[in-house]
């Protein structure tokens, strides 16, 4: 590498870059950063473009209002899902039981709800625990007893899906009762219950004025310690870019989803507008588990561990029970995914979690620029990467009809994700300069 | 002994062994071994594949516990049993692999377990890159582009610095490199030499581990040569030329310097 040349001027780390221009010092560093690896969201975003423009030339009404608002409702298992892996992943570990796991946290809390009358809030809480404890379980196989995590999660993975079929029972799936609507509206798959359009608004304001006040913040602070910077106007334009984006999406969730479509019937006069409540909280995962990987020792320590697990016990990091706690937020995001589920079908299945499930979910981290070799990922990825997997699979769903449809979906999905982790194989050469 | 009577020297060494012993099961690795290192010096460590060099400086940072003998930092004796109680009393350890996070930058390398959080237990990154940046400065390190920069991306001599500069960024004074030049060229070994003469420039003690002689005679003031085991010789470097050394590490002694006869013959029946 250059940077290697003795001749090199002597790197003044004191001096600050200036804030006002050094964008092309940006973009030189960004295309820097991308050769050695370190994409960002921007292929996960362009896929998401691409794809978006590429089915809706196939198929008019592709982007309309109804479907986007499904893919965002469908896709928030997924999405929740990720976002737990991705912990795992970053240790370079798997878990193969997500999806399953996250089934028999469902059915646990339909079981409470409809067959034992229990109160919602509890039957959440209860799923959840069972999902933290889940986690305990195989972080604790994994991280003493030394079994690899493959083997574990695969054992559990077929143990939960009976497990789901057990407490099912005969009638084959749970359904929700109209009486659970503060759990249903989540997604409102089955009522009618959206944000407020002012509500919609609001979130936006306090997303976009806390994003930029970060930002602002951060470039201040660096400013007056004397560091380098990023320049002010990339700041500015992330944030204008995040408020235009936010704006269409909450302007274009105003429209009235019903109107036009085949459902109205079924409704009447119900209207069908504004954002769903899953994005709100699809929206405070984001923002608490990228805290938590970004801003905090522990997050620190877990990139470290995936990097180089020596280094980490050097450091004197407890690296067991880093190894452990990966499992337990793996677990109870994949318990959140499956209430997010529940919601979303208003009941839960005795197959719930189980077929591509967790393959979606992996593939959607990996698609985000989650690396499977550990050590790479944000939580960010989750969310783009579900975005891009539920636009192809509702594009494909459009796409591909006839006979064989379902088989032919399924061979393209897997295509997509072999190429996303050839991606992956392919930045992490690109990204050492040994070995 | 020689080295009690060098001018120029600090009345006191930093760290004084004597008659160390430890064994790993029937494996007798040191043998009564004798070392000082004092501050202001570079003390190179010398000896064999399989002399114990690397079982001599786990001990005194505490990844091995030594069986008996005699552990003394600043005239004190103590018991480093952990690499914890190491780095507490200001010693830390360059190992022969670097152990870096090629996934994480510079700062976060240097910072690795003892990260600065501020009154909310949040990073305090600003201050890390700050108190990297002034570390590397102040050791003159002029090869590092950024200190976000991720230890991927460095070369083997860019590595070994940031692992140099995050031993010394926690005001140690007893510095100790195995083999820091092993997997370097020729100019990024210039590099690593002249940190570690800057780092005893600075007060601090440096122990070298290395097995090129070149290396050693051009930076150390002090040179201590295991052979099998056994420390044969702990002389001042101007007191001693190429040949000597050889020598002393290929046969445990030079001339009047070194183990005596019997010495030699346990040391080698040791090896059987
Ligand atoms: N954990 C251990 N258990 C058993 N024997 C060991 C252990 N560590 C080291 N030894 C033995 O102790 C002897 C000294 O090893 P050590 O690694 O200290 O040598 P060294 O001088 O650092 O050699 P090199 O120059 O090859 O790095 C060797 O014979 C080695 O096999
Ligand atoms: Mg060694």
């Amino acid at each position: 590498m250059s940077s290697d040349s003795l001749t090199q001027p002597r790197a003044d780390h004191s001096r600050p870059q200036n804030p006002g221009g050094g964008a092309r010092d940006y973009a030189l560093d960004y295309i820097r950063r991308v050769r050695g690896g370190e994409m960002g969201s921007i292929p996960g975003i362009i896929g998401l473009v691409v794809l978006a423009i590429f089915f809706s030339i196939l198929k008019g009404g592709f982007l309309d209002a109804y479907n986007v608002e499904n893919m965002v409702v469908y896709g928030a298992p997924t999405i929740v899902m990720a976002m737990g892996l991705i912990f795992v992943l970053l240790l370079g570990e798997i878990d193969l039981s997500a999806g399953t796991a996250g089934g028999v946290c469902a059915v646990l809390a339909a079981v409470e709800m409809v067959r034992h009358q229990m109160n919602w809030v509890l039957a959440v809480l209860l799923a959840a625990l069972l999902g933290a404890i889940i986690g305990m379980i195989i972080g604790w196989l994994r991280a003493r007893v030394g079994i690899p995590s493959f083997v574990i999660t695969l054992a559990a993975f077929l143990s939960f899906q009976g497990v789901t079929i057990i407490m099912v029972g005969n009638s084959g799936s749970i359904l929700l009762p109209d009486s659970q609507k503060t759990l249903l509206a989540l997604t409102s798959a089955s009522t009618n219950d959206y944000m407020p359009i002012w509500a919609g608004w609001a979130m936006l304001a306090i997303v976009v004025v806390g994003y930029a006040a970060v930002k602002l913040r951060g470039v201040s602070k660096r400013m007056a310690e004397n560091l380098a910077v990023e320049p002010y106007s990339i700041a500015m334009a992330k944030v204008a870019a995040l408020a235009v984006l936010g704006a269409g999406f909450i302007y274009y969730m105003g429209y009235n989803r019903i109107v036009g479509v085949a459902r109205s019937s079924f409704y009447g006069t119900l209207t069908s507008e504004g954002v769903p409540w899953i994005v709100p909280v699809v929206l405070v995962l984001l923002f608490g588990g990228t805290y938590l990987l970004n801003r905090t020792r522990y997050g620190r320590h877990v990139f470290a561990v995936g990097g180089n697990e020596e280094a980490a016990r050097r450091a004197g990091i407890r690296v067991n029970a880093i190894r452990t706690s990966v499992f337990v937020i793996c677990s109870f995001m994949a318990a959140l995914s499956g209430l997010i589920s529940l919601s979303v079908s208003a009941g839960v299945a005795n197959n719930a979690g189980g077929g591509n499930t967790l393959l979606l979910a992996v593939g959607a981290a990996v698609i985000g620029g989650t690396s499977l070799f550990g050590g790479r990922g944000r939580i960010i990825d989750a969310v783009v990467g579900g975005l891009v997997v539920e636009i192809i699979s509702w594009g494909m769903g459009d796409l591909i009809t006839g006979t064989n449809a379902p088989g032919w979906q399924e061979v393209v999905t897997g295509l997509v994700l072999l190429l996303a982790a050839g991606f992956d194989a392919i930045s992490r050469k690109a990204g050492s300069t040994q070995g | 002994m020689s080295v009690d009577a060098v001018p120029g020297r600090a009345a006191e060494p930093i760290l004084r062994l004597r008659g160390i012993e430890k064994s790993f099961g029937p494996v007798h690795v040191l043998r009564s071994v004798d070392f000082t290192a004092y501050p202001g010096e570079v003390t190179a460590l010398v000896g064999d594949n399989g002399a114990g060099k690397s079982t001599l400086v786990k001990c005194i940072g505490g990844t091995y516990s030594i069986d008996s003998g005699e552990y003394l930092y600043k005239g004190q004796q103590v018991h480093v049993h952990t690499p914890r109680a190491a780095s507490a009393l200001g010693i830390e350890i360059v190992y022969q692999d670097l152990a870096l996070c090629e996934n994480l930058d510079i700062v976060q390398n240097m910072f690795l377990g003892r990260e600065e959080v501020d009154g909310r237990r949040a990073l305090d990154e600003n201050k890390m890159e700050r108190m990297a940046s002034q570390t590397l400065a102040s050791l003159s390190v002029r090869t590092v582009k950024s200190v976000r920069q991720k230890v991927a991306s460095l070369s083997g001599g860019q590595r070994q610095t940031v692992a140099i500069a995050k031993a010394v960024l926690w005001n140690s004074e007893l510095v100790i490199l195995d083999e820091p030049t092993a997997a370097l060229g020729v100019a990024q070994t210039a590099q690593v030499l002249d940190l570690v003469r800057r780092l005893a420039d600075q007060g601090l003690a440096v122990i070298l581990i290395s097995h090129n002689m070149n290396d050693v005679l051009q930076v150390a003031d002090n040179i201590a040569v295991l052979y099998l085991g056994q420390m044969a010789a702990q002389v001042q470097r101007s007191e001693v030329n190429h040949t000597q050394i050889v020598e002393l590490i290929t046969a445990g002694r030079s001339g009047d310097l070194g183990l005596t006869g019997s010495a030699v013959g346990v040391g080698n029946g040791a090896t059987a």
